[in-house]
């Protein structure tokens, strides 16, 4: 076992160790703090069933942002939309069968690439091009941009110009599941997309990424309209009333 | 036009989002709360020396309670679909003003104490540490956010800066820097049972007065009836109704409407406020404490409905908390909502044929209609999503035959706050609310031009007070701003009944003054 593949693999563990015990923290402390008010934004679905439709909306259409900005929602959902694909694309890599659905998509999971950097340049160009977004914009966020359209990038071009031995890494990865390090390919473009990737894990549960599971818990959006029907009291709340 | 030390900001054909201008507002700021009016709220009086760890305790206990702060405080993605949308930012251009920038002025003191990466390298996240510098930022700028929740609709997660202003306000009354307005008017509602402080006696002399007004105007015997045990209604009403011009039109029309209905009711002089300002300064307990005396009077007044005026925060306060913070109502008649709003009422009366009216009456006014923020996006009435926007008008237009809507972008859920809600409603915070304003005059001004409109009818104390005194401002006339119930009892026709010949009314002279003119000028500030 080489030093490289050493390395990448403890990377690996690290980052989804990361990832995984970071996000379920984050979570377990969103889903362990009341909401002592009814606070939907108003008009709301008065089911639940109606809440599900809302969130669903939310977060397949964003439709919340496509009533607020067309430009940022256009391309905030090529990006994400391309992400998507990409995503369910790069599965392949770690699943032995592949799924058919999943092998079905590799066609379009490679060009929704170019779609998702396509949409993070777009968004990128308002960081500096829209003055009120240039004034909000902190020095990560601009990181966070770089480093998916670099992540994008790198893989892209390892798509169409400078191939890697894509066998081996999905041995690699395959590998990992049980503790089998296979040695992976020493391409710098790879190995750049592959730390970079890592990164984006090991950031997630520190990072404004956070925004992902914390669409679920938003109270205006995820709240029955029902206050009048049933009454809603937090535990801390309760305790008022015992007094 | 109202004489201004600022300059008003022009009114346009097409709205435009201002180039962003830092500063602009860094100097407004209210009064600060001397210590006795913060002590009956349960809040120090001044700063202590270690204020900024009780600040950061208090932030800590804060996240830990409200899931909202918590995922609002991670979740943003500073992606700008808040920044055009706020009526401060569009009036003030400061950068603060916009909805994330308001938000970040917390944020990023929670990254510093309260995150991983803030603490190791706060300059990467735009984290900074509590000096009284950003104390001073937070208090001239958490008194710019009117929690209207205009910018909570086009959040792709739904972030609602009210919930992050109120949290800051609760934060700085806990170290002691407290705003004057809102503090001294809860205190008021502790002592005598509403904002403007007005006494019981004072109150049964304004209804004494506005029966007789009814009868000399109608020859009709309409009741205003005040802590009546064994009423069916309980009507709580925000206090600026008993004096506030228009708001006492719309008094006028409620009563009209019961007496049409054929319903016992009441007002209470103990529970004589709808507004709960405890919802402004974020406090649970302050909101819970105000809300309790109407839990205590209708049990004392035996009323089996609770109904409430003209409000737009009270409305928020009433459908969405009340039933949290002072139910369950199970003691009060379980065939009507609790509490229901007087447009409900009204509507329900309309839509069963009960009332009659003569829409001519209302033939000298072209009307518009201003949704009320806090009933717009924080409330609902009737049994479907959006009866906040579409009973309102259905009153109007069966009361009126002239109604004319704004543009499209600023109704319904996409309403402009008036500009002085959420606890600005004072006169040091004039500035402000003649700049925030601009965005509903904007589109008041573009109808009345396009569509000849000349009225406004608006359910909400505050924003019946607040374009009384901005609209002159702009170059309006005071009193195009009507109650909507104003226009119900111009156009309601009064059922006479057989006792309405005898003249009851004894001591024969005008009923003194309660108040002079300038008690009315703070009964304008406190509505």
């Amino acid at each position: 076992m080489s030093f490289l593949t050493g390395l990448y693999a403890f990377a690996f563990y690290f980052a989804a160790l990361v990832l995984v015990a970071g996000l379920t923290w984050k979570v377990v402390q969103y889903a362990r703090t009341p909401a002592p008010l009814k606070i939907p934004t108003t008009p709301a679905p008065i089911t639940g069933g109606g809440v599900v439709l809302r969130m669903t909306r939310e977060v397949v259409l964003f439709e919340s942002l496509f009533r607020g900005n067309k430009w940022t929602w256009i391309f905030s959902w090529i990006f994400h939309f391309g992400l998507f694909l990409v995503t369910l694309r790069h599965l392949r890599y770690f699943m032995d069968p592949v799924p058919t659905p999943i092998a079905f998509i590799q066609p379009f999971g490679i060009y929704a690439g170019f779609a998702m950097v396509l949409g993070l340049a777009g968004l990128w160009a308002r960081r500096f091009l829209v003055d009120r977004v240039r004034y909000i914009s902190s020095p990560s966020d601009h990181l966070i941009l770089g480093l998916l359209v670099l992540i994008g990038c790198s893989g892209i071009l390892m798509s169409f110009v400078v191939h890697t031995d894509i066998v081996s890494v999905k041995a690699f990865f395959l590998g990992l599941y049980s503790f089998d390090l296979k040695p992976l390919p020493a391409d710098p473009l790879l190995l750049l997309h592959l730390s970079l990737v890592a990164g984006l894990m090991i950031i997630f549960p520190f990072s404004k990424l956070l925004h992902a599971p914390g669409l679920f818990f938003s109270p205006t959006r995820n709240q029955v309209d029902n206050p009048r029907e049933w009454r809603h009291l937090a535990p801390w709340a309760a305790r008022f009333e015992q007094r | 036009m109202a004489k201004a030390t600022f300059v008003v900001p022009a009114l346009r054909q097409y709205p435009q989002v201002p180039a962003v201008t830092p500063g602009t507002m860094a100097h407004s700021a209210p009064f600060v709360a001397k210590p006795e009016f913060q002590s009956p709220l349960g809040f120090p009086g001044a700063l202590a020396d270690d204020w900024q760890a009780q600040a950061i305790t208090k932030m800590g206990e804060l996240l830990g309670k409200y899931r909202s702060l918590r995922v609002y405080m991670d979740s943003c993605v500073k992606c700008g679909a808040c920044t055009d949308k706020c009526h401060y930012f569009l009036g003030t251009k400061d950068p603060k003003n916009m909805p994330v920038g308001r938000q970040d002025l917390m944020r990023k003191v929670y990254r510093r104490y309260f995150t991983l990466v803030g603490r190791i390298a706060p300059k990467l996240v735009g984290a900074t540490d509590f000096t009284k510098e950003v104390l001073d930022d937070w208090y001239s700028y958490f008194h710019q956010c009117s929690q209207c929740r205009r910018c909570s609709v086009f959040c792709p997660y739904g972030i609602d800066t009210a919930e992050i202003s109120m949290a800051a306000r609760e934060i700085m009354d806990s170290i002691g820097v407290g705003q004057k307005y809102c503090n001294e008017i809860i205190g008021k509602v502790y002592t005598i049972g509403n904002n403007l402080g007005l006494p019981g006696p004072a109150l049964r002399d304004t209804l004494e007065g506005l029966e007789e007004d009814v009868y000399d105007e109608t020859g009709v015997k309409v009741r205003y009836p005040i802590d009546q045990v064994g009423a069916d209604i309980l009507l709580v009403t925000p206090s600026a109704d008993f004096f506030a011009e228009p708001h006492v039109d719309g008094l006028i029309g409620y009563g009209k409407v019961f007496h049409e209905a054929g319903v016992s009711w009441t007002l209470s002089s103990y529970a004589s406020e709808a507004a709960n300002f405890g919802m402004f300064i974020g406090s649970y307990e302050n909101m819970r404490r105000i809300s309790l005396r109407i839990r205590e009077e209708a049990i004392r007044l035996k009323v089996k409905r609770i109904i409430f005026g003209e409000c737009g925060h009270a409305w928020r306060v009433a459908y969405s908390f009340l039933n949290t913070l002072a139910g369950p109502w199970d003691f009060l008649d379980s065939r009507y909502p609790v509490p229901q709003h007087i447009c409900e009422f009204t509507y329900d009366l309309i839509q069963q044929g009960k009332l009659t009216f003569d829409k001519t009456q209302n033939d000298d006014k072209v009307l518009t209609y201003h949704d009320s923020c806090n009933v717009a996006r924080a409330s609902r009435m009737g049994d479907q999503p959006g009866g906040q926007f579409d009973i309102p008008r259905a009153i109007i237009k069966a009361v009126c035959n002239q109604f004319y809507d704004m543009d499209e972008d600023t109704i319904r859920d996409r309403t402009f706050c008036c500009g002085g809600g959420g606890g600005l409603l004072t006169d040091d915070l004039m500035e402000l609310r003649v700049k925030g304003a601009q965005p509903r005059v904007e589109a008041l001004n573009n109808v009345m031009q396009e569509k000849g409109v000349t009225h406004m009818a608006a359910i909400c104390a505050i924003c019946k007070s607040q374009f009384t005194k901005v609209l002159p401002y702009y170059g309006m006339e005071m009193d195009q701003i009507v109650s909507l119930h104003q226009l119900v009892s111009n156009a309601i026709v009064l059922t006479p009944r057989e006792d309405d010949d005898e003249d009851d009314d004894e001591d024969g002279e005008d009923d003194a003054q309660a108040l002079d003119d300038d008690d009315s000028e703070s009964i304008d500030e406190a509505a």
